[in-house]
């Protein structure tokens, strides 16, 4: 079975460092010398051994306690291998967080079972409905806390229900777990009788890997074009559909139509290619490409406008104003952009309705926009293709926000 | 249609997708060759994704206290695979007798990563591509795909960039270069699985020999051998499925101290 890569978040200090040193520990994936350093490094800070600390590698994240940075880690199961992400649940490193959950295929959502759900768990999971990230674990942590109390996790399931109801996500699984204990990680626990559920590793391995969507046209994004002796070849990774040698296709933004003659690879001559393989093609007629057009298949060619709407989240401390000139990045596709318009605005933790229309987007704010290209760009809808469906905003070469395209049937 | 991807496919198409991406954002780019089965993996992608020819130099950086097998390895692959091989050493530092017995952190830094500093100045490159996968170590464990560099070489690792969905960062003015890391999700599992399918040399230090084997290489005075019977890749790839033993456990700059990696790396160190 394929490796499945999923994201753990939640707020700061409800466990999720803890969660995945415990879940290497019982696995038997550590090996003796990372515990002895461990140790050695939780006792030079006059601490006992903290699973913490396999994941929290910097020094200031292990002197303070927390994660900084996502950090990306491997173990598996007798069933299949896994990626696990690690993802900061302090409010300052939010985009660190979404970096993370940008990379998974599902998510475990934690909740300390004492305090609740608190801004972060909101923030996070409204943040992975956001992404499109739709499958998710909920963990209730520290259930040792609250003296594993059935009615507390019967009321905590209430909460969590509510409030990811609100958004769109419809958890696999509400777990009570203590990591720190090691109760319900990979064997059931013995204080909680009550239960009858899955363990955490048996609800991971239920979980499915995201697969390329079938039946889609083709999308091969040029990458760049590389003179090798006396071909041209446009090199790309097909985002969707079926790249084939002989099909008649169409390139975006000109409009042109030719045959594929060749599909490249080194010492190789594929006839054929699929979603997320990289390879380089030759035209039949001399079209010149470059980085950015678009081959596709005539009749089912992706949308071509300078004028889009999405939803977009703001990672950047400088906020993002109307009329602004920044950097539009889709597929290999950039080019100048403004946001035109402001729409329906709101605070990624309490869903508050920040304005109507507003003039800037501030950090950690998400708003419905409309983008005007400087020329006209291929683009989906984001649930028809995702990889072509999404896009971020740069400004001075950094990456200020992510968007989730909508398209108006 | 029903063909699929292997693990290995995919793995290989994602490092392909990164390698190209850099290249298209910089042509004054270059790869750091350490002889290794990692970067020789990653040079072995890198013919791949450009056909045959790399279109920039591969750059060793010799301490000169590297192994003698490392060194013949590099001048017969560099050969047969027509490289434009740059070997960048700290003359100055070697002059005044600089080595692992002037202490490891020094020894490192200065005859690594002060003589990449020397070899980029002088040859003025945006971009190094590097061979460093997360599972090696809890703070490569942190990296990004595309990761900038400052002035000082300095990787702020408190305030790294966003990276969404294959889109890299691009390189700002005050920024001094980027590493590009095309191997940061390989496990070293993988690499020698890589290995295998695609038939890659690599030098005969990672092969048991009276015993021994080395799982990690770099300066012959800082790298001890691992208790081992694999002398075929075949039998390296079992010894990985059940092993207990961490891949540098025989690296020196590891131990030193708790943060002497993380040290090390935010000074520039590979």
């Amino acid at each position: 079975m394929d490796a499945l890569s999923f994201v753990i978040v939640g707020h700061v200090d409800h466990g999720k460092s803890t969660l995945i040193g415990r879940l290497l520990y019982e696995t038997d994936s550590l090996p003796p010398d990372k515990i002895e350093e461990i140790d050695k490094a939780s006792g030079g800070l006059g601490r006992e051994t903290e699973f913490a600390y396999l994941l929290d590698h910097l020094e200031e994240e292990r002197k303070q306690g927390i994660t900084i940075d996502t950090t990306q880690v491997f173990f598996k199961t007798d069933r299949r291998r896994y990626v696990i992400i690690d993802a900061p649940g302090h409010v300052e490193f939010v985009r660190n967080m979404i970096t993370g959950a940008s990379q998974a295929e599902a998510a475990v959502l934690i909740v300390d079972a004492a305090e609740g759900v608190k801004e972060q768990t909101k923030r996070h999971s409204y943040m992975l409905s956001l992404l499109g990230l739709r499958q998710v674990v909920v963990a209730l942590n520290k259930m040792d806390l609250v003296e594993y109390s059935e009615q507390r996790f019967a009321a905590l399931c209430d909460e969590v229900r509510e409030w990811l109801a609100s958004i769109g996500i419809q958890p696999e699984y509400y777990l009570p777990i203590s990591a720190i204990r090691g109760e319900n990680i990979t064997a059931r626990s013995d204080k909680m009788p009550w239960y009858s559920g899955p363990t955490f590793l048996a609800s991971l391995d239920t979980l499915k890997n995201k697969v390329p969507v079938e039946n889609r046209a083709l999308l091969f994004p040029v990458q760049d074009v590389y003179k090798i002796d006396d071909k041209r070849i446009n090199v790309g990774r097909v985002e969707a559909g079926l790249l084939e040698v002989g099909a008649e296709v169409m390139l975006l933004p000109t409009h042109q139509k030719t045959r594929v003659k060749s599909i490249e690879k080194f010492l190789a001559s594929p006839t054929q290619a699929i979603a997320s393989e990289c390879v380089g093609i030759t035209t039949e007629d001399s079209v010149f490409l470059d980085r950015g057009n678009i081959v596709c298949l005539p009749g089912r060619e992706p949308r071509l406008t300078d004028t889009l709407n999405a939803s977009v989240f703001w990672m950047s401390r400088t906020p993002g104003l109307k009329g602004e000139k920044l950097t539009f990045r889709c597929a290999t596709q950039e080019i100048f952009c403004k946001i035109e318009m402001i729409g329906r605005k709101i605070d990624s933790s309490t869903l508050k309705l920040l304005a109507e229309d507003a003039d800037d987007i501030q950090n950690l704010e998400v708003a419905e926009v409309t983008i005007k290209t400087k020329k006209p760009v291929a683009i989906t809808d984001f649930n028809d293709v995702q990889e072509m469906g999404r896009f971020v905003l740069v400004r001075n070469e950094n990456t200020c926000a992510g968007g989730i395209i909508t398209l108006s049937k | 249609m029903n063909r699929t991807l292997t693990h290995l496919d995919k793995l290989e198409d994602q490092s392909i997708f990164i390698i190209r991406e850099a290249y298209s954002q910089f042509r004054d780019v270059a790869m750091l060759w350490s002889i290794g089965k990692d970067s020789t993996c990653l040079l072995w992608l890198m013919r791949k994704a450009f056909f045959g020819n790399l279109p920039f130099p591969v750059l060793h950086i010799d301490t000169s206290y590297k192994f003698k097998e490392i060194y013949q390895f590099r001048d017969m692959y560099a050969k047969e695979w027509n490289l434009n091989l740059i070997v960048a050493r700290n003359e100055d530092a070697l002059a005044g007798g600089l080595g692992p017995d002037k202490g490891k952190f020094r020894c490192c830094n200065e005859l690594k990563t002060i003589a990449l500093k020397q070899a980029i100045a002088k040859q003025k490159f945006k971009a190094l591509y590097l061979g460093i996968r997360r599972d090696e170590h809890g703070i490569r464990a942190k990296e990004r795909v595309f990761s900038p560099r400052d002035e000082d070489f300095e990787w702020d690792y408190k305030n790294q960039p966003p990276e969404l969905w294959d889109q890299y960062k691009t390189k700002a003015a005050e920024e001094e270069h980027l590493r590009i890391h095309p191997l940061l999700g390989w496990r070293e599992i993988d690499v020698w699985e890589y290995v295998k399918r695609e038939n890659i040399p690599v030098t005969s230090l990672y092969f048991a020999s009276k015993g021994r084997r080395f799982r990690s290489i770099g300066c012959e005075s800082c790298c001890g051998p691992v208790d081992s019977e694999a002398d075929t890749i075949d039998r390296i790839i079992d010894e990985l499925r059940t092993t207990k033993v961490s891949e540098r456990s025989g690296r020196a700059q590891d131990k030193e101290s708790d943060y002497m990696m993380q040290k090390l790396r935010s000074l520039g160190y590979m």
